[in-house]
């Protein structure tokens, strides 16, 4: 029985596999014209600085030696209760999982950290990128020697209408901070917390040798504002919340580590199909014990980070859940 | 003259530019277990002299590690070494090693 999947992100593509296995046939609908979703863009993943291509590469494989069908460059506008309808047409299905992720958020809604408009003012997501591609530089192209990294920029945040708490940003952050120091040995490393959220196996573990092994200063305050200096650099005020003092500093780089937002290009036809949103507009399933990857429509299921902030190995687990769900489902028609 | 009771405050702000980050960064090479502190208070809820003085021993190291050197000296003059902050760090941090090393590379300050 056909089952359509939307979205090739990790949660799409176990989705798609688990399906196979449990004899069903899937179909992944992709917008963009690969898929991977936001993995694409990461450099090494947290907590094993395992790189990306060790993840999905496998997957890839195992989604061609499978012959799953594909619809990439095809955005899905609606479902419906006999399938879904597509920029390329309608594609019928008994069911359909929605795993379309979610959208990073865009650090120039805060104005006060001057991302887009001063130099050396950077996110996570550029990082990876930059990263990648094998330079991480100043925009002079010389080296920083101060760095700062700043926690919660989109999440715990009512200025920006964003609630909740991003739940990867704080261990990226660790990750990323242990990066900078193997990449500028020489350097001063400071993270500006308002919690550190360690939740996951190893994840602590991370962050003492951040302190220890990798000497990276952690200062419990939230940056308010950051101001360019002559120079290319950006000086940056907080309180020192463990003193009870503000804090100014000048530094050569800040970076910012943006939230995991809803994926607000599909809200409006999911609110059509009569699925629900939770505060922070992911959507909300049926409820977060046994219907964690249900909806409040039958035939629709999710899983991945449509629902929540989550991490590689949380998407995947759902994807395997939901295949099992499905299959129920269609079992009892 | 007459005194209106104005005057010129000083700025409150720690300020990592001007701050010499140099002894601190001493003090850490020299311990680099005090970088793992967790501001959780335990040392300071349990000290035998913050209970009877206003000596917070988490915000003097702290404030160490800022390169605020001004008070911490004759703060720590306040410890009597007797050790209990070290039966409770979480983190297993040398409290007393910190004490002691922070008035040996405090003492001119
Ligand atoms: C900065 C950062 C670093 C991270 N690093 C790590 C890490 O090191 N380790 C870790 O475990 N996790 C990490 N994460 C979390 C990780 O990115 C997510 O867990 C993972 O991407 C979730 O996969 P997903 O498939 O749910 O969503 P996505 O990756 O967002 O994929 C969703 C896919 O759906 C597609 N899509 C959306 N709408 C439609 C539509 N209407 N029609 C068709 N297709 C559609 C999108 O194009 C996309 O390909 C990080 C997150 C951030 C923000
Ligand atoms: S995970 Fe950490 S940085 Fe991200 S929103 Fe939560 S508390 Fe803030
Ligand atoms: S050793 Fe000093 S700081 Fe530690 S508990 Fe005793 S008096 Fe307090
Ligand atoms: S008990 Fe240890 S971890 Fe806790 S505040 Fe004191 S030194 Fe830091």
């Amino acid at each position: 029985m056909k089952v359509t999947v939307i979205g090739g992100g990790v949660a799409g593509i176990q989705t798609a596999l688990a399906l196979k296995g449990l004899g069903l046939k899937p179909v992944i609908i992709e917008k963009e014209d690969t898929l991977g979703g936001k993995l694409r863009g990461w450099h090494k993943l947290f907590p094993t600085m395992t790189p990306v291509g060790e993840v999905l590469e496998p997957l890839l494989r195992e989604l061609r030696e499978q012959n799953i069908p594909i619809m990439a460059s095809t955005e899905v506008l609606g479902i419906e209760t006999d399938g879904v309808i597509t920029s390329h047409g309608k594609v019928e299905s008994r069911a359909t999982v929605v795993c379309s992720g979610f959208d990073l958020f865009d650090a120039t809604l805060k104005e006060e950290y001057g991302y887009g408009i001063y130099d050396n003012v950077i996110t996570s997501a550029d990082l990876e990128r930059m990263m990648n591609n094998g330079k991480v530089a100043l925009v002079d192209g010389t080296q920083p020697r101060r760095i700062a990294f700043l926690h919660c920029v989109g999440s715990r945040d009512e200025k920006v209408q964003q609630r909740h708490c991003s739940k990867v940003c704080c261990v990226t952050g660790v990750k990323q901070a242990i990066e900078m120091r193997r990449w500028f040995p020489q350097s001063e490393i400071y993270n500006f917390y308002m919690d550190i959220r360690m939740f996951g196996s190893g994840y602590e573990e991370m962050y003492r040798s951040a302190q220890q092994e990798h000497g990276i200063q952690f200062i419990r305050g939230r940056i308010s504002e950051a101001a360019p200096v002559p120079g290319g650099k950006v000086q940056i005020k907080a309180e020192d919340t463990l003193i009870g003092r503000p804090l100014k500093m000048t530094v050569d780089m800040l970076i910012l580590l943006i939230g995991m937002t809803a994926g607000c290009s599909n809200s409006h036809w999911a609110e059509c199909a009569g699925l629900e949103q939770s505060d922070s507009h992911f959507m909300r399933p049926l409820n977060v014990f046994e219907g964690n990857v249900r909806s409040a429509l039958p035939n629709v299921f999710y899983a991945g980070t449509v629902t929540a902030p989550k991490t590689i190995g949380e998407s995947l687990n759902e994807a395997n859940a939901v295949a099992f769900r499905v299959a129920e489902y269609l079992k009892g028609l | 003259m007459i005194d209106f009771g104005f005057g010129v405050n000083t700025a409150r702000a720690i300020n990592m530019d001007t701050n010499d980050l140099d002894t601190a960064r001493e003090i850490f090479d020299r311990l680099p277990d005090l970088q793992t502190c967790i501001a959780c208070g335990s040392c300071t809820a349990t000290c035998t002299a913050g209970a009877i003085t206003s000596f917070n021993f988490r915000k003097v190291h702290t404030l160490v590690r800022r390169g605020e050197y001004g008070e911490a000296y004759a703060e720590m003059s306040k410890c009597m070494l007797c050790g209990k902050c070290r039966l409770v760090c979480p983190r297993g941090i040398n409290t007393r090693g910190v004490v002691m090393l922070i008035k040996k590379k405090l003492g001119d300050y």
